[in-house]
Formats: structure tokens, C-alpha cells, sequence
């Protein structure tokens, strides 16, 4: 982590300074670009900090006042009862519960895509079969089809193979992915033929060849395609709510709006829990980009060969 | 003893390309056989049958006394070093080196043992634990062949690995790669497109053009008995001269003079001389009229047209550059005489 940490750091000096010479070129222009990213930030930011601050209040005075700047002062027992408070009709789950329900499907989404298409692009790119690029175009094909226009038939399949309401009903059906096979295909067509050879020479089969080599020179391409795709998977809401609907299953991303529902009536909507769950599902995906941001740029921009 | 016997090998491609034409070459123990040629020639092909990662379509390629043909690469006990050296990027130099063994089933104090012994053979002992990226080319370089030399081949296999490197390391390597031949008395092919890199090199030169075999011989006998036009034109720099002439009579006739010539021969010929046999001055039997002379500080090219047509001959520097008209003189043993229609040595 600390590495992690430290390399960021560098990695952004080194940019800075490679950038040198061309802003320079420029002169003035770099205020200006200074004015321009601020502003973005401060656009992108400042719903994020008036809804973290907001979370801080009591429910009444958001119900009074609005949304709030300042600090509240019931950070600790807003952020607990979340976590640890049995809430939903039927009592029976938490925002522990359901922080860990997200990430099971965030993590599961993104390592099933990245194993799936992995392979699939490995053997559309290095095994001579009858049909390989058909069977890639059919693949790539699917991009037309999002989740939305298969839903049903989706639904269908899962409930047939009697996997509603689990874990892997929620996973499997997602984890084949034309965006990934294509990324790792055109990264593995970019992989010189004279590595094969030389590992074919070397006595690397084809299993090995895969694991000694292609995974290891890949790593930043999962990196690239992990954040993606967790962050897919952790924002999934319509799909989570077809799946499943016990709420031991429930995701923080649907656990938002059960907090408004459940306790709409004669009573004061929680509104600061929710915006404190929406806080807290905020965080898992931005950590995930902080930690594999150099690892994902680098799988973008260049690729170690 | 043999240790490679190529015999009558033929390339064809499923798109009908004819990449190698029926050719037989033998490796001899210890020998360096340079294959060379112009790009497309086949070369490369051929070193790759041998090696395994392309299919012989007829003929057989036999090793250390058995056909392996139907072998893969990594059985054949072969070692290729290659032009972009092909090292695995994600490994230390010492997990390359290292890989071929370890997949054999090798013993790691055996494998230690080894990559020491390349390393310190190679002079990369001390960069071991270094990626290649952290390496210059001619370390890289280095590396590949102590991947090859670690695992004791019946052949090395070397497929141009010295174009990659700017001139002066080129010279340096090639030198290198000669001694460590020698040293390790193992057979060797080289492909290499650059003449120079096959004179110098070479045991057994062996000429390709378009998937056959125009000459096979010691450099000395391909620079000083070239079988073909081809072949004459392609080694030497610079090249020979290549004019065409009439022999009739005991005498070649180019037109507006004639030098008699003892061949046995009547009809249109192409009349070779290379550059460098050729005397200036003294009485020479041809006229040349000078174009243009290039200083190139231990010799100059002396430019200019015999009989109508372009020649160059080169020329001492201690001796006095001609002006106008110079006679070229040349032994008779330096004449090269080829039928104009097939190229083929009179």
C-alpha cells in the first residue's frame, strides 16, 4: 500500500515535469488551465461535499433547512446506525450487510469479466479455429444488446436454472464481456510473435505460455479493466433488483432507496442516513481507482512490451 | 560428422506462395553456415523449419542424426537467438535465462549453476537480477544469447540478431559472436541480409535468391568464384562490375574496344571485374572515361563508363586521382565471364 502510495506520487512528479516544456511553450495559458480545472473540481465536488456535510444533521433540520455546508456534529451516530442498524421491512439487514453484498458483486463482476475475457481473447488470438472471427464479431456483436434489451429473457434463464435470490445468479450472467475480449485481444495482438516463439522454444506450452507470460505482461490491462468493470458492478441497480429480492441480498446501491421508503409516512424521512449511505457507497469504488490509477493510466497510455 | 542435414526442403504456403524452392544444406559439427540473401529470399524460412516454428512442406531436416521433422521446437535441442531479442519483459535477466530449464525439469542448483556460468561467459553476471528494460541493446543482446547457450543446443540459430544495434556495436558483437562460436565449438546458422556480416562470419556461406540456392562456399570462393551474376553482384562492397561484351574470337569485344580473353567461348557474355583488381594507369588494356571520384580516405571509387557503360573501380590513395581518360589494366584470372541469359559462371 505505502509503495502504492509513494509511486503515485512519483508518477505524477514525472508527468508534471514531462509536461514542462510543452505548457511552457504556452506561458500564460497555464493559469487559465489552472481556472478551468478548478472549476471542474469544484463542479464535480461540491455536490459530494454538501451531501457528506448534509449527512452530518439531524433528519428535522435537513427537513427544515435544506441541504447544509456546515458541519452537524452527529457524524458518529448518523455513520453507525447506518452500518449496524437492522432496517429494511424485514429487519434483517444492514449497511455492513449490504456493503459486503456490493462488493461481493463488484468483485465478482470484475474478475469473472477480466477470467472470461481473458481466455476468450487468448484463444481468439493464438489458436488457429474454424470461425475465430465470426465467433469474435458474434461477440462483439452483444455490445448492441445491453443489459436493459435482454432483461427478460436474462430473468428467464436465471430463474430456470433456480439461481434467484443468489450470489451467482447475480454474477454469472454478467461476466461474459465483448468489451473486455476486445481490449485483451487487441492488447494481445500487439504482444510480438517472437515471444511466442521464443517460449515455444523455451518448451512453454500453451497453458504455460498463457500463465508465465501473457498474465504477468497483462497486468495492467486488468488493472484498466478491473476498475471499469467493479465500478460497472458496484453502480448495477436494475439488475440487482430483478435477481433478487430478499433483502439479505440487497446492495448499498439499492439500500439508498430503501431508506427513504421504508420510513416515508407520517414520519420524517431519515434523509441523512441516506445521504450518508450514499457517502459510503461513494467510497469503496473511489478507493479502488486511487489504489490502481497508475496501473490503469499505464495500461491505457503505454504498454510494456 | 554432420550435425544438421537439410535435405531437399520445401516452403509452401496455404496462399500458394512458394517460399522455399527444394534446398539442401549441411551443418557440419562446429560450423558456422551463414545464410544470406535479400529480403525475401527464403532465409529466414528456412532457419525457422530448422527451428520448428514453421512446417517443412516436403524434404527433411535432419539433427544429430534424426529426422525432426514432426518434433516441436523445444525438443529438437535447438537455440535461436532473434533480431528484437524476444526476451520476456516481466522477467529479471536471470528468470530468462533461467525459463527454458525450468520448464526441461532442470535442477535448480543445476540451473544456478548455468546462468552463472552464461552469465560470467557473457559478461551480464553482474546485471542478473535487472529487467531488460533496464538493459542497452547490446546487453540485450547478450542476454538472448546466454538464453540460448544455457541450454547447450545441438545448433544455434541465429536470425539476423544484429540488425537492431547501430553500426559500431554491430561490428563489436559480430565479432563477439564469432569467438564465442569458436569457443563454444557448436554448430551455428546465421541469417543475416548484410553481406559484410556474412563474409566475416562465416565457415560455409550459403547464397539465397527467391527460395533457392545460388552458391554454397567458403567466402573466399564465393568473392573470388561467384556462380552467378547474382551472386557476384550481392557479396563484395562495393559490388562488381557487371558489363555486358561479346567474347568472339579469343577476344572480348565491348563495342568501341576490344581485350582478348583466352575463354572458349562465342556469343554475348557479361563481362565481370570487381572494383578492387583493377590497376589504373600503367598501360591498362581499357579506356575508362572518368565521371565522378569519391574520396573515401583509404581507397577512392573512380566512376565512369566503358564502352557505354557505368563502371566503378577503386583505387589507392597514395596513387594520383585521373582526370579525363585512364587505362584500366586487370589479370586475366580477375575476369569473370556469365552467360547473359541465365547468369550462370562461363
Amino acid at each position: 500500500m505505502t509503495t502504492q502510495e509513494i509511486d503515485l506520487s512519483t508518477a505524477a512528479d514525472r508527468t508534471a515535469t514531462a509536461e514542462k516544456p510543452r505548457r511552457s511553450t504556452f506561458g500564460r495559458v497555464r493559469y487559465y488551465d489552472h481556472a478551468v480545472l478548478l472549476f471542474g473540481v469544484f463542479l464535480m465536488m461540491a455536490p459530494l461535499f454538501v451531501a457528506f456535510m448534509t449527512s452530518t444533521y439531524q433528519p428535522e433540520v435537513i427537513h427544515r433547512h435544506g441541504m447544509q455546508v456546515g458541519w452537524g456534529g452527529n457524524f458518529q451516530e448518523t455513520y453507525w446506525t447506518v452500518l449496524t442498524k437492522k432496517g429494511g421491512f424485514s429487519e434483517e439487514v444492514t449497511g455492513l450487510l449490504m456493503t459486503q453484498n456490493s462488493l461481493i458483486l463488484g468483485l465478482g463482476f470484475a474478475i469473472g469479466k477480466i477470467v472470461v475475457s481473458m481466455l476468450a481473447a487468448y484463444a481468439i488470438v493464438y489458436f488457429r479455429f474454424p470461425l475465430a472471427t465470426f465467433c469474435f464479431w458474434v461477440i462483439f456483436s452483444t455490445l448492441l444488446l445491453p443489459l436493459e434489451v435482454r432483461i427478460l429473457p436474462s430473468y428467464e434463464v436465471v430463474q430456470s436454472l433456480g439461481m434467484l435470490n443468489t450470489y451467482t445468479g447475480l454474477i454469472l450472467p454478467l461476466i461474459a464481456s465483448a468489451t473486455g475480449t476486445f481490449f485483451f485481444r487487441q492488447f494481445f495482438k500487439s504482444v510480438p510473435d517472437e515471444l511466442v516463439e521464443a517460449a515455444r522454444i523455451d518448451g512453454a506450452g500453451p497453458v504455460q505460455f498463457f500463465w508465465d507470460i501473457l498474465v504477468p505482461l497483462s497486468r495492467t490491462m486488468m488493472a484498466a479493466i478491473f476498475i471499469i468493470m467493479f465500478v460497472v458492478g458496484w453502480n448495477q441497480y436494475l439488475w440487482p433488483t430483478l435477481m433478487t429480492t430478499e433483502e439479505t441480498l440487497y446492495t448499498l446501491v439499492r439500500g439508498i432507496r430503501q431508506v427513504m421508503q421504508t420510513y416515508i409516512g407520517s414520519n420524517i424521512p431519515d434523509y441523512n442516513e441516506a445521504l450518508a449511505m450514499a457517502v459510503l457507497a461513494m467510497l469503496p469504488p473511489a478507493l479502488v481507482i486511487i489504489i490502481f490509477q497508475r496501473m490503469f493510466i499505464k495500461g491505457l497510455v503505454e504498454q510494456e512490451k | 560428422m554432420t550435425t544438421l542435414r537439410i535435405k531437399n526442403a520445401v516452403k509452401r504456403y496455404p496462399n500458394g506462395a512458394h517460399a522455399v524452392k527444394g534446398v539442401s544444406v549441411d551443418v557440419e559439427d562446429g560450423e558456422l553456415v551463414v545464410f544470406v540473401g535479400p529480403s525475401g529470399c527464403g532465409k529466414s524460412t528456412l532457419l525457422r523449419m530448422v527451428a520448428g516454428l514453421e512446417e517443412v512442406t516436403e524434404g527433411e531436416i535432419e539433427l544429430a542424426g534424426r529426422v525432426v521433422n514432426d518434433l516441436e521446437p523445444a525438443d529438437r535441442n535447438i537455440a535461436m537467438v532473434f533480431q528484437n531479442y524476444a526476451l520476456y519483459p516481466h522477467m529479471s535477466v536471470r528468470g530468462n535465462l533461467a525459463y527454458g530449464l525450468k520448464n526441461r525439469g532442470t535442477s535448480k542448483e543445476e540451473i544456478d549453476r548455468k546462468v552463472q556460468e552464461a552469465g560470467k561467459l557473457l559478461q551480464i553476471d553482474e546485471f542478473l537480477d535487472r529487467k531488460p528494460s533496464q538493459l542497452s541493446g547490446g546487453q540485450r543482446q547478450r542476454v538472448a544469447m546466454g538464453r540460448a547457450i544455457v541450454r547447450d543446443p545441438a545448433i544455434f540459430l541465429f536470425d539476423e540478431p544484429l540488425s537492431n544495434l547501430d553500426a559500431k556495436l554491430r561490428n563489436q558483437m559480430r565479432l563477439e559472436i564469432k569467438k564465442l562460436q569458436r569457443r563454444l565449438a557448436t554448430a551455428a546458422i546465421y541469417v543475416t541480409h548484410d553481406q559484410v556480416e556474412a563474409m566475416t562470419l562465416a565457415d560455409k556461406i550459403v547464397v539465397l535468391n527467391g527460395g533457392e540456392i545460388e552458391q554454397v562456399g567458403t567466402p573466399g570462393e564465393v568473392y573470388s568464384n561467384p556462380a552467378t551474376t547474382f551472386v557476384a553482384s550481392f557479396i563484395g562492397a562495393p559490388p562488381m562490375n557487371l558489363i555486358p561484351a561479346r567474347m568472339e574470337g579469343g577476344a572480348i569485344d565491348f563495342g568501341d574496344q576490344r581485350i582478348p580473353h583466352t575463354a572458349n567461348f562465342n556469343g554475348p557474355v557479361t563481362f565481370g571485374l570487381r572494383p578492387e583488381r583493377a590497376q589504373l594507369g600503367n598501360g591498362g588494356a581499357l579506356k575508362m572515361d572518368v565521371s565522378v571520384v569519391e574520396e573515401l580516405g583509404a581507397q577512392r571509387l573512380i566512376h565512369g563508363r566503358i564502352g557505354g557503360h557505368e563502371m566503378t573501380l577503386a583505387q589507392p590513395a597514395e596513387q594520383e586521382p585521373p582526370k579525363g581518360s585512364v587505362a584500366v589494366g586487370f589479370r586475366p584470372e580477375d575476369v569473370h565471364l556469365f552467360d547473359v541469359t541465365s547468369g550462370v559462371r562461363i
